[in-house]
């Protein structure tokens, strides 16, 4: 259950976050939660790096789906040298991925685990 | 330790976001890039994105509509004509924002800022030509205007209005790929892309290349390679017109022969040039030529072919006017178009208005120079180029006073454009630095509704000169060849000329009523194509140098026609007929020793023997005699030219051409080193047995049909390929009037019938969205390259509720 309201909670907050503050307010939102809701370091991690996998992922799926993947193979071969959106928003999603979980894992360190 | 381990998770989170965030390990701060949120994700634009908006801003007098049609064409319709400019900036800066600004970049010397130490050169360069110093010049003159102040301040308003309310995941995708913010606005950077204009249009002259040329031929040689007129030539206005009497007699001065047109001196600068390819069709036919008995416009510039394009094409709706066409982001108004009485086209006058002056300073420091043989002050400009990633170049210009005139040393010790060994200065004279308002021109003709107008708008047109045409519901049509042309005396500034005293200055302008002009000429039709505008009669002189087999072709063929509709004026327009294939084709063929030729050769040859002499897709032949040209020259040319100085003139393409029409035993056919005499008939045979060995080559590779070995690409204006089009289906040449070359050519196509209802067709390389993000970033091209047309709307009260409205933006007051 925890694992869950974090994840969710994670995701939710980085949104909200990067609306008005640059990308890597997404580790703040991740460290937030961690803190707020402990858990096992490891769990903390998943809970980091899920959330941010599914949101960056789902959000550059779901954006890239209503542009017809126009611009994503462009800059597929731009930035990844192949046409490839789908390798594109993996990219996405790992980067934010692990940027969060670090954060996580960072956060839920400073708490003493039950 | 668990505080130890989160400190340490903590500074591994913080280093993945600096390595994310910059470009220290990563070729691209990738974390900030694919931010769904902030990055590239934030411009792939719904594919059935709706654009409308209801915007309210206090520079707004009154109430403006914006309807997008499906091509995303806006249609402004404006209670103020100001608002109208205001609009239209912000909708400049809405679709090609990271265009503008690049190009003013380009144009005020500061590439270097976005591209690092690779720009420097240009940057130097262009600083040295005086461009930002033109600029400011320019856009004084224009503020001293009050009605073109006003317009230009709406419009530089409308575009910091948008670039203010830019976020990080609003930036156009470039800024956010090379890392860099837009600046604000200004009129000045108006000015600039004017500038930049100029020097696209009237900065390619070939004064260092034929000072070397003239030191390295004889003068015998000379006049055959570089000869002031040919035979060929279909002058813009006919040969026999009788010219007004002159009123300007520019006198050569008494030692001419001896310290200018005949010395030896070699140059060692050498300087950037825009496309020799930069000119364009136009021409109007009269309303007696055509099946609907109106008048017919048509204009297509010959540009760079880049992705944004250069043009962006607007509807500006307001009382006083109503134009349609195509604009340039980056200024107010129609350049190219029509509107409900007339219509308008330009081609580049081509003439030579940049000419070099040679200037004796006292010493190195550059402090003096001797003029009328008194020493004076000069004047220093400090430019500061900063480079991204390295400290500010700073550079020092000299400024002479050269007559009344302010003119940048622009070559010296410290700056010979990439060659070594300049130990001479080169004071830079162009018309562009002289205050003009040529953005009048287009304030006027837009709102033209008859000759008069358009004589009134014209004379505004200074720089870079322009062969206007004109037609008129009323059935005028119209051509003047305007612009601030020096009155020149023969031969004037071919080459460098002494910059030590008076006599060798320009000595005055040709006066406006003196400019070549025809108005509903008996032959029924106006056109121009670049080519020499006047035959020798005319008084001045106007240069040696341009292309005339376009012209040729389409004179030849407006004369012909007759019961004209738009559908012939396109099929025109796209006519990849070579004329001077035609003129050469017979003496290749009689020359060619076929005995000589093995299988593969006699093959080419028997391709080029069926050719229809036109350049169009599908064809071989084509190519075959394209190639063979290219070599042809090659092989007359290059053994005279091996020993030549790097930077060197070569022979015009007609001096080859019409050489050997007057006299098949060519001086220059033979090959100076060999002991026997060559013939033409040794000469075509040994390019075609070199010809026939690329050809082979291209066949191999499967593109020996003409456009694929053409292969005509739309690249993207940073050269990101993914962003460009390639391998385009498109066939035409330099002497085509489709001259569609590799990255040039008919940047925007139009075709206007001013009948009762304005019947109008156009088509660009391009597309209105310079995202490469949007489906209407690019989705012109192929129209373009097939050699189609859309249908132009010019739309009319009443019609909103029209299929063709996609979206509607409101602009009003807060």
């Amino acid at each position: 259950m925890k694992f869950i309201t974090s994840l969710i909670l994670t995701a939710l907050l980085s949104f909200a976050a990067c609306l008005f503050l640059p990308w890597w307010s997404i580790a703040i939102a991740a460290f937030i939660v961690a803190v707020l809701i402990p858990q096992h370091v490891g769990k903390a991690f998943l809970t980091g790096f899920l959330a941010l996998f599914i949101l960056w992922g789902g959000l550059s799926f779901w954006i890239s789906n209503s542009n017809e993947h126009l611009l994503a193979h462009k800059v597929s071969m731009l930035i990844l040298k192949m046409d490839n959106p789908y390798v594109l928003m993996l990219a996405t999603a790992l980067i934010g991925a692990l940027v969060a979980g670090f954060a996580a894992l960072s956060g839920s360190l400073l708490k003493k685990n039950k | 330790m668990r505080i130890a381990l989160s400190v340490l998770a903590a500074a591994v989170t913080a280093a993945l976001i600096i390595i994310l965030n910059t470009t220290m390990l990563l070729p691209a701060p990738l974390g900030k890039l694919l931010s769904p949120q902030h990055g590239v994700w934030q411009n792939a634009e719904k594919a059935n994105e709706d654009f409308t908006a209801d915007l309210k801003f206090p520079q707004l007098n009154g109430k403006v509509n914006v309807y997008l049609d499906e091509r995303l064409v806006p249609h402004i319709f404006a209670e103020q004509e100001n608002d109208a400019y205001f609009v239209q900036g912000y909708l400049h800066a809405k679709f090609r924002l990271w265009q503008m600004e690049l190009q003013t970049f380009a144009a005020g010397g500061r590439v270097s800022e976005i591209l690092g130490e690779k720009g420097l050169n240009h940057d130097r360069e262009f600083r040295r030509l005086g461009m930002v110093y033109a600029a400011e010049i320019a856009a004084k003159e224009m503020e001293r205007d009050p009605v073109l102040k006003a317009e230009c301040d709406a419009y530089t308003a409308g575009v910091n209005t948008y670039i203010e309310a830019l976020t990080e995941s609003t930036l156009p995708v470039e800024y956010k790929l090379i890392g860099y913010k837009p600046e604000r606005w200004s009129n000045l950077k108006t000015a600039l892309f004017l500038k930049y204009m100029c020097y696209d249009l009237s900065a390619r002259e070939d004064d260092f290349e034929m000072t070397n040329a003239k030191s390295y031929f004889s003068s015998d040689d000379f006049t055959k390679l570089y000869p002031a007129i040919q035979d060929s030539l279909d002058p813009i206005i006919p040969k026999g017109t009788t010219f007004p009497t002159q009123k300007i007699f520019p006198k050569a001065p008494a030692n001419a022969d001896s310290v200018y047109l005949n010395t030896k001196e070699t140059v060692a600068v050498e300087n950037e040039k825009p496309d020799r390819g930069n000119g364009s069709n136009n021409w109007a036919v009269s309303a007696a030529k055509t099946k609907n008995a109106a008048p017919i416009l048509c204009n297509d510039p010959h540009l760079g072919l880049n992705l944004p394009s250069l043009w962006y094409e607007v509807q500006i709706s307001t009382p006083a006017f109503n134009a349609y066409g195509v604009s340039f982001p980056g200024a107010p108004g129609v350049v190219i178009g029509f509107n409900d009485s007339c219509a308008f086209g330009v081609t580049n006058g081509g003439r030579d208005v940049r000419d070099y002056y040679e200037i004796q300073f006292k010493d190195d420091s550059r402090q003096e120079y001797l003029f009328n043989g008194v020493y004076h002050s000069t004047s220093f400009r400090i430019d500061t180029i900063k480079i991204k990633g390295k400290p500010d170049y700073i550079d020092s210009v000299a400024y002479v006073q050269l007559g009344n005139d302010w003119c940048p040393v622009m070559f010296d010790k410290a700056y010979n454009g990439g060659r070594t060994g300049n130990t001479k200065n080169y004071a830079v004279r162009w018309t562009a630095h002289d205050p003009s308002t040529d953005l009048k021109y287009f304030n006027l003709i837009n709102r033209a509704s008859n000759y008069t107008d358009y004589l009134a708008a014209a004379v505004y047109f200074k720089s870079p000169g322009q062969n206007c045409a004109f037609a008129c519901k009323n059935g005028d049509i119209a051509m003047r060849t305007q612009g601030n042309w020096p009155a020149k005396w023969k031969g004037q500034g071919d080459f460098i000329m002494p910059g030590t005293d008076t006599s060798y200055l320009w000595q005055g302008m040709i006066p406006q009523d003196e400019v070549p002009f025809q108005y509903n000429p008996e032959r029924g039709f106006i056109s121009s194509a670049n080519q020499k505008p006047v035959d020798e009669t005319y008084p001045y002189y106007i240069g040696r140098n341009y292309p005339m087999y376009r012209g040729f072709q389409i004179n030849r063929r407006l004369s012909a026609m007759s019961n004209i509709t738009p559908q012939d004026m396109m099929a025109l327009q796209t006519d990849n007929y070579n004329a001077l294939a035609e003129m050469i084709m017979p003496l290749f063929l009689k020359g060619i020793k076929e005995n000589e030729l093995n299988n593969d050769e006699k093959k080419y040859l028997d391709l080029l023997k069926g050719w229809n002499l036109r350049n169009d897709v599908g064809s071989k032949a084509a190519t075959i005699f394209e190639t063979f040209w290219e070599n042809f020259q090659d092989t007359v040319f290059n053994d005279e030219f091996a020993k030549a100085p790097k930077v060197i003139m070569h022979p015009f393409e007609s001096s080859l051409l019409e050489g050997l029409l007057k006299d098949s035993a060519y001086k220059f056919l033979d090959n100076i080193n060999t002991s026997q005499t060559e013939n033409l008939a040794d000469e075509v045979t040994a390019a075609f047995k070199k010809t026939a060995l690329e050809l082979k080559k291209a066949e191999l590779a499967g593109k020996l049909d003409w456009e694929k070995y053409k292969a005509t690409h739309v690249d993207h204006l940073a050269k990101l390929a993914p962003f460009s089009k390639t391998n385009l289906p498109i066939g035409g040449g330099v002497h085509n009037i489709n001259a569609t070359k590799q990255t040039h050519g008919p940047s925007w196509r139009m075709v206007i019938s001013l009948t009762k209802e304005t019947e109008a067709y156009g088509v660009y390389p391009g597309g209105q969205s310079g995202n490469p993000g949007s489906k209407y970033y690019d989705n012109f091209v192929d129209q373009w390259a097939t050699g189609k047309y859309y249908t132009l709307w010019m739309m009319t009260k009443g019609e909103e509720k029209d299929k063709r409205v996609k979206a509607m933006m409101s602009f009003s007051k807060s």
